[in-house]
């Protein structure tokens, strides 16, 4: 990254006309932009507010094998800067989204990162298995935020031994790279980022989502109906922005998706700054559909 | 990209700030919404202060398409947290970041049938700017409001206006029927002539409303209130249980609704979890399990 020019009117530049290439590892991107899994579900619905074949790459709401109907609601409570949300998954299952949605996205021509999210390490594998030689898919995201049921519902990120056998598992059988998706709800991020790369993931998605909880203080319940869930937004943005420079600072090689609280594009500077090589946006989704493309233009003013 | 963008979400200017009864209105400048909204259909608004983050949907209560403003929209709303007084708190010339029209409008009736539609709150609001519609179709419309009290009863006078009749109730009596809307419906139903409800209010009203006109063999079309997130259907916050192909499937209110079929919501359901489905990934679920509201 160089210094940021003064001259460069971030309003001014069209992506295309700078190069905003990145290289994760093996994979090269377009661009810097990438979404984050879980508010962008396939780009169906976010297609009549941009152009999403100019994203870097879509990362897909994370897929399970059988479909998943979720959590009740309340799934979302609003807090200060912040949301959090226990939606439960809900995703078509990989077999039908496979059907369904991944022609879609293909035909746009976009790259698809797939996110696969599983109850215990076969199912990771199985998921894996699933995307082998897919045309379009160019990565694979696993969410392993996500409780372990063959170990007291430990979430896999938890526990070094865990990522490591689940991003072995999905390296042996995948065709396409791997990103090992974080919580930083941990004592080491670093520690588990190490485990996961040393499995054979090629980078790591830094961050899910931060474990909270609020209760409605009239009604002396919580806010929602699975009583925690995951806190996203503005407010976690610090977090994002340390987890993104410890990682970066234990394993200097290793490509990070950074996320976490990104609005605007100095957020997306900021994470790049840390040591991120992309940036996922999510916010931005949920608030501003139509805003990706000003960030892609004004990071190339800013980290070019 | 700017022609694309255009089309769903604007920086539209306050046209009008108004009080109607215990409620708000504003107006806005939106020749492209106006242009494309119908009954059902909702804006969703970005607003500040407070530390609100989400943007706030509202059903659509108005539109102009000509005129000076070449294009107008009108949103009711009652202040109930940050984001609605902040809204409240608007005078002409702001702006406002509006993504819309949004979601499933109500779907006009095929044949000539007898239409009642059945308001709580300001939930009646997108049920006149529907009423205008059937009226011009030529179809016979009967109005129940209900409200808990006179100055929440929204519009009574356009209500009579749009309609060969208008029933109102209040939960104190302070104006029309004392007690709810379904106390009235029922009657109206055994009366015959109706062929078609369409409700919109608390979502308990809507369930007791749908109940009826199950009972009564009538369709039932309602506009539901599930909170959002996105407004648009990417992140799946806004789901209610909903009978499809032989199945309950969690649906959007954002997208597949708000306006849903009465009869294939399961009321019963909303809030519920699943059967089968206990074992989530989410982050969220890693959480004591033991705890549950
Ligand atoms: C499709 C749809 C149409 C609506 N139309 C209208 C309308 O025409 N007039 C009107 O007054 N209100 C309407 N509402 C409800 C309105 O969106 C909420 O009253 C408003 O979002 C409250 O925001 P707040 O910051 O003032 O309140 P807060 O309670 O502080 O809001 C906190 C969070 O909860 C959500 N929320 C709170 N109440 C509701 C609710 N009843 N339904 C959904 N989400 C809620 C907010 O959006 C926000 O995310 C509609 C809701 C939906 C889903
Ligand atoms: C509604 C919602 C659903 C999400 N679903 C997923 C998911 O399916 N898989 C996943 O890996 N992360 C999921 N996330 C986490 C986000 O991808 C992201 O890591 C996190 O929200 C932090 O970024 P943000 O603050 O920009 O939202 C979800 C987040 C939200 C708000
Ligand atoms: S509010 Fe996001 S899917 Fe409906």
């Amino acid at each position: 990254m160089t210094a940021v020019d003064p001259r460069a009117g971030a309003s001014r530049l069209r992506s295309d006309q700078v190069d905003l290439r990145v290289d994760l590892g093996p994979l090269r991107l377009d661009n810097p932009i990438v979404t984050a899994s879980g508010c962008f579900a396939s780009g169906r619905e976010i297609e009549r507010f941009f152009d999403i074949a100019r994203l870097g790459a879509v990362v897909v709401k994370s897929l399970t094998l059988e479909p998943r109907g979720g959590l009740p609601t309340p799934r979302m409570a609003e807090t200060a800067s912040g949301m959090l949300n226990a939606i439960g998954l809900q995703n078509p299952g990989v077999e039908q989204w496979l059907a369904t949605e991944l022609p879609w996205l293909q035909a746009l021509g976009v790259p698809v990162v797939v996110s696969i999210a599983g109850k215990t390490v076969a199912e990771y594998r199985m998921l894996a298995e699933y995307l082998r030689g897919q045309p379009g898919v160019v990565a694979i995201e696993a969410n392993i935020s996500c409780p372990n049921v063959d170990d007291r519902n430990v979430v896999f990120a938890c526990r070094a031994d865990a990522t490591r056998e689940v991003i072995q598992q999905v390296t042996r059988v995948a065709t396409v790279p791997v990103f090992a998706k974080l919580t930083p709800d941990v004592t080491d991020i670093a520690g588990i980022a190490e485990a996961a790369v040393a499995a054979g993931a090629t980078g790591v998605s830094l961050i899910n989502t931060l474990l909270g909880m609020a209760i409605d203080v009239e009604t002396r319940r919580p806010k929602l109906a699975a009583v925690t869930g995951g806190l996203s937004g503005p407010a976690i943005k610090p977090v994002a922005v340390r987890a993104v420079h410890q990682v970066h600072q234990a394993l200097p090689d290793v490509p990070i998706i950074g996320m976490g609280g990104v609005r605007t594009v100095t957020d997306v500077a900021e994470l790049m700054l840390a040591g991120a090589k992309c940036g996922g946006r999510r916010h931005r989704d949920v608030r501003q559909p139509a805003g990706r493309h000003r960030a892609a233009r004004g990071a190339a003013a800013l980290v070019r | 990209m700017a022609a694309t963008a255009g089309r769903c979400g604007a920086t539209e200017e306050v046209l009008a700030y108004r009080r109607i009864g215990a409620y708000h209105s504003l107006t806005f400048v939106a020749p492209d919404m106006a242009e494309r909204a119908r009954p059902g259909q909702f804006v969703s608004l970005g607003v500040a202060g407070g530390g609100t983050l989400l943007r706030r949907p509202f059903s659509i209560y108005a539109v102009s398409r000509h005129g000076p403003w070449a294009g107008t929209i009108e949103i009711v709303f009652d202040v109930v947290g940050p984001g609605t007084r902040w809204l409240s708190g608007l005078v002409k010339h702001d702006v406002v970041d509006i993504v819309g029209p949004l979601g499933r409008l109500f779907p006009m009736p095929q044949q000539q049938v007898g239409c009642l539609l059945v308001g709580g709150g300001y939930g009646a609001a997108p049920l006149l700017y529907l009423a205008q519609r059937l009226q011009q179709a030529n179809l016979r419309v009967d109005i129940v409001l209900g409200a808990a009290t006179q100055d929440r009863l929204f519009n009574a006078i356009e209500a009579k206006r749009l309609s060969a009749s208008a029933v109102f109730t209040t939960e104190d009596g302070s104006y029309g029927t004392h007690g709810r809307v379904t106390d009235v419906i029922e009657r109206m139903f055994k009366d015959g002539g109706i062929g078609v409800v369409y409700a919109c209010g608390p979502m308990p009203m809507l369930a007791a409303v749908s109940r009826v006109a199950q009972r009564h063999r009538i369709a039932v079309q309602v506009a539901v209130e599930e909170a959002m997130a996105c407004g648009v259907g990417v992140c799946m916050t806004c789901v209610v249980p909903y009978r499809r192909d032989g199945d309950v499937a969690n649906v959007r209110a954002c997208v597949e609704g708000p306006v849903l079929n009465g009869r294939k919501v399961v009321w019963d359901e909303i809030g519920r979890q699943p059967v089968g489905d206990v074992a989530t990934g989410d982050t969220a679920t890693a959480a004591n399990p033991a705890l549950r509201p």
